[in-house]
């Protein structure tokens, strides 16, 4: 079959994030970029569907400015076959993005799109929803794991009471979590062989897609500074305390 | 945030200072753009943080033992070494036909730098078969290349440097292991050598040893030394794994540092039954040792720079969360305390070691530059001066790195006061390994006495102009910028005593020993001199950067070279002092006095 992965551009998971003086925004000068994590693990497993034969091309996507072409060649490098770069200096909101996403399904026809459940920089955690929502198709989100068998596929999702298995048709958008594999270490050839692969570069305009209506971000701000802790006597202080907080 | 070495540095130093990125117009590197350099190294970042850094501790903790039969090392070791292999970084800096990367010289040694900060322990395990290999691509025959050689680029074998004895260690023209030629054209050696790191070990199908030895009816002293590749299991004609090659564990080294990385004493041939193969001319081995010395000497300086700088950034992290003391004037017990960055003392400490580790880190990759001009460069005409600058600059990026990296981790150490000095953090472990670079690969002692004795003298001080003349360049063009002309004139007046003190040692030219007694006066003097070029070199492409977006990163830069050029390079005058007026404090102090 033929997978279709998405792939972001995100602030590197290691990095400490500072917000901007005026509130307008993060800090992103110099911050180092990478792929968001929860895509890694979903091209990891798309790269082993084709290691197994489950899956004959992977075609890895991502929507960002011309710099996300180093993201794209990293999911090159991990195994994608090719790649398709939807470029654009705006900042995109998921439901853009999920227009974008679902205008490609339609494009290559994949038997499967799979996601990161979210991106790690805004954590919205909506796209994959939004993009099986348009194509009106199954989805199965928060995968920790997948089997495919014939034009279904068996998935385990996390939730908050625990694990459920729930069995989906094809073509479907899978989302995937944490728990679903360890993303391989790249390999070096690889690195070097992924720079002779196609990447398809177009415009948003290209796909003739409207932007949708954008939420606008009125004010960011760093968490509240943790007040320092104090030593309490016994419990009777800490329960007085606590009442004088309004805890318990 | 990397606590490696600092990302945004190491880019800035290849791009930006080091222009690395112009490698790629080269025949060599065609095949290679920048894009893939930052891959490569983000690719090693992220597989030394996570598949090397986690276990340094436990591996520093649970050094290899050796039970009279094997040598057992924890499990992390080879997990972490297939993943390196797997991956592919054993041949970045080999040639493609080899089944290398054929990566500039100065890029292969960045990646390495990153596993040296994250766990020297695992890692030296690599390196030193990279250096056997690497050996071997140089003066070995294409039969040796692809029996041995390979198979390293490969991983599956892993390599030594059997250089030492227990009575020959800096002095290696006295070396007693012979090779006995036989009848098929190979030898039989027979002989000890000591301190043989990685000697013996279950992490790979075989080991190849590169040991110095004395062909029987040789010569005394280093002309009489040849190269030998031995293998610790035999390997057949068809690469297939004979029978095992009587060389036997006699026990291991227990170190200080580096403890990951088992040490060994090894008897080769107890039972005379030590194969061993001639590798290049009867009597050229040291010569062959010698045209990987630069090289090699270059990675301890690297290695030395970036234990220092990881314990650096260890340290930085420390002091912006520990909260202790209050600024001065603030009386109010209630008031919080602040981090002790805020202290200027501590501020002091990591300055000092900024000025230390960024300074050397950047000699360490300009001569690994050097490295790759020589042997790619388009510039034909431009390789005597190559030459002369990598001669001449070789023993200090060798010592000077080994000797600052390591008062680096001192200061670090203090930073984080008792806690530094505990096993829970990784300062004293950076420490305890990054003192061994003074001593391996040619102690700190003989650098000096390599520098003054020969780099100095030879072609009657070519290579010393050559070098003088660079800083002077750097300086003429820094003297036009009113932001760092103080700099400029200093870094000037400094190259004016380097020559000042050259010809007044070059009297005692013909008293070897007077000549010689304070080389490593000379080292040092040489050394801040070159660092506080290297520095100044370091603001001149900061500034070139976008000042607004990268407005910290360049001020840090400025605040450390002028740090490094108000407390650190002044200190070359009392050196060149002692140096002008042949002080004999310790060529005069007699033995028996002590
Ligand atoms: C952890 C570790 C790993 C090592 N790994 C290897 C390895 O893999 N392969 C290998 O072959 N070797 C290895 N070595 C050996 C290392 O290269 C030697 O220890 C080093 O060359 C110094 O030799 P030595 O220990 O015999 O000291 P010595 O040569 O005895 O030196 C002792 C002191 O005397 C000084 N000195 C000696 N000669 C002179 C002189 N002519 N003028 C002035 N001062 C002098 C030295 O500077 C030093 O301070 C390793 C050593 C260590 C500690």
């Amino acid at each position: 079959m033929k997978v279709m992965v998405s792939v972001k551009r995100v602030v590197d998971y290691n990095v400490r994030i500072q917000v901007k003086g005026d509130g307008s925004g993060v800090n992103l000068d110099g911050v180092k970029m990478s792929m968001n994590p929860f895509d890694e693990i979903a091209m990891e497993q798309a790269v082993q569907m084709k290691d197994a034969g489950t899956a004959e091309e992977v075609i890895a996507v991502t929507i960002g400015p011309a710099k996300a072409e180093e993201q794209l060649r990293s999911a090159l490098a991990f195994g994608a076959d090719r790649a398709i770069h939807v470029k654009t200096d705006e900042e995109i909101q998921p439901l853009t993005a999920a227009r974008i996403l679902a205008k490609l399904f339609e494009k290559e026809q994949p038997k499967v799109l799979l996601t990161g459940k979210q991106a790690i920089d805004d954590d919205a955690n909506q796209t994959g929803q939004m993009t099986a929502a348009l194509l009106d198709l199954p989805q199965a989100t928060f995968a920790s794991a997948i089997e495919f068998d014939g034009d279904k596929a068996k998935v385990t999702r996390e939730v908050d009471s625990g694990l459920e298995t729930i069995e989906v048709d094809l073509p479907a958008v899978i989302t995937t979590d944490l728990r679903l594999n360890e993303p391989r270490y790249l390999k070096l050839p690889d690195i070097m062989k992924a720079k002779k692969k196609p990447i398809d570069a177009m415009s948003v305009e290209d796909l003739g897609i409207e932007e949708a209506v954008k939420l606008n971000v009125t004010k960011t701000a760093p968490p509240p500074e943790r007040e320092p802790g104090v030593m309490v006597e016994d419990v009777n202080e800490l329960v007085s305390k606590m009442k004088d907080k309004g805890l318990v | 945030m990397s606590l490696l070495i600092n990302p945004r540095d190491l880019n800035f130093l290849l791009y930006d200072l080091l222009e690395v990125e112009s490698f790629c117009d080269w025949s060599a590197f065609g095949e290679h753009d920048r894009a893939t350099f930052e891959a490569v190294i983000d690719a090693a970042y992220r597989l030394a943080e996570d598949g090397f850094a986690g276990h340094a501790a436990r591996l520093d903790a649970n050094e290899p033992t050796f039970d009279g039969e094997r040598v057992h090392i924890i499990p992390e070791v080879a997990e972490a070494l297939a993943a390196y292999i797997d991956s592919g970084f054993m041949g970045t800096a080999f040639p493609a036909e080899y089944g290398g990367l054929q990566m500039p010289y100065t890029v292969s040694q960045a990646i390495a730098s990153l596993f040296t900060a994250a766990n020297i322990g695992t890692a030296g395990y690599p390196f030193l078969t990279t250096a056997a290999a690497n050996l071997l691509r140089v003066v070995g025959s294409e039969a040796q290349k692809q029996r041995y050689m390979v198979p390293m680029i490969e991983g599956r074998f892993f390599g030594t440097m059997c250089l030492s004895e227990p009575q020959a260690g800096s002095s290696l023209g006295d070396i007693r292991t012979r090779a006995a030629p036989q009848d098929d054209g190979s030898y039989r050696i027979v002989g000890n050598k000591m301190w043989i790191s990685a000697g013996e070990h279950e992490l790979s199908e075989n080991i190849v040893h590169m040991v110095l030895a004395r062909i029987d009816g040789a010569s005394a002293g280093t002309r009489g030394i040849s190269l030998f590749v031995v293998p610790k299991v035999r390997v057949n004609e068809d690469g297939s794994l004979g029978p095992g090659n009587d060389i036997r564990l006699a026990g291991l080294n227990h170190k200080m540092g580096y403890r990951g990385t088992v040490n060994t004493v090894l008897n080769f041939g107890d039972n005379g039954a030590c194969e061993g193969f001639l590798v290049g001319e009867p009597g050229r081995g040291l010569a062959g040792m010698f045209h990987m010395m630069n090289e090699a000497r270059i990675a301890v300086g690297m290695g030395a720079s970036v234990l220092g700088y990881s314990g650096y950034l260890h340290s930085l992290a420390y002091a912006r969360e520990r909260p202790q003391g209050r600024p001065p004037g603030q009386a109010d017990p209630e008031s919080r305390p602040v981090p002790i960055i805020e202290h200027a003392d501590v501020r002091r400490m990591l300055l000092t070691q900024k000025a230390y580790v960024e300074g050397a880190l950047s000699l360490c990759l300009y001569c690994a530059t050097l490295v790759d001009r020589l042997e790619h460069g388009p510039d034909v005409d431009d390789r005597r001066r190559l030459r002369d600058l990598l001669d001449i600059l070789t023993p200090i990026a060798k010592a000077w790195p080994s000797e600052y990296g390591l008062k680096a981790n001192d200061l670090g150490i203090q930073v984080l006061g008792g806690y530094g000095y505990t096993r829970e953090y990784p300062l004293e472990r950076l420490y305890r390994d990054n003192r061994l670079n003074p001593i391996h690969e040619g102690t700190n002692g003989i650098q000096a006495i390599d520098l003054l004795g020969r780099k100095v003298t030879m072609n009657q001080g070519r290579a010393l102009q050559v070098l003088l003349r660079e800083i002077r360049g750097t300086a003429d063009r820094a003297a036009a910028d009113t932001r760092i002309e103080d700099h400029a004139r200093a870094l000037g007046a400094a190259v004016d005593t380097v020559e000042q003190v050259t010809e007044a040692l070059r009297e005692a030219a013909d008293e070897p020993a007077r000549y010689l007694a304070n080389a490593s006066l000379y080292l040092d003097l040489l050394g801040r001199v070159v660092i506080a070029w290297m520095w100044l070199r370091q603001v001149q492409a900061a500034q070139r950067l976008d000042q607004t977006t990268e407005a910290d990163f360049v001020a840090g830069k400025r605040q450390a070279c002028q740090f490094f050029f108000r407390r650190e390079l002044p200190a070359i005058e009392p050196l060149a002092a002692l140096l002008i007026e042949h002080d004999d404090s310790a060529l005069a102090m007699q033995a028996r006095w002590f």
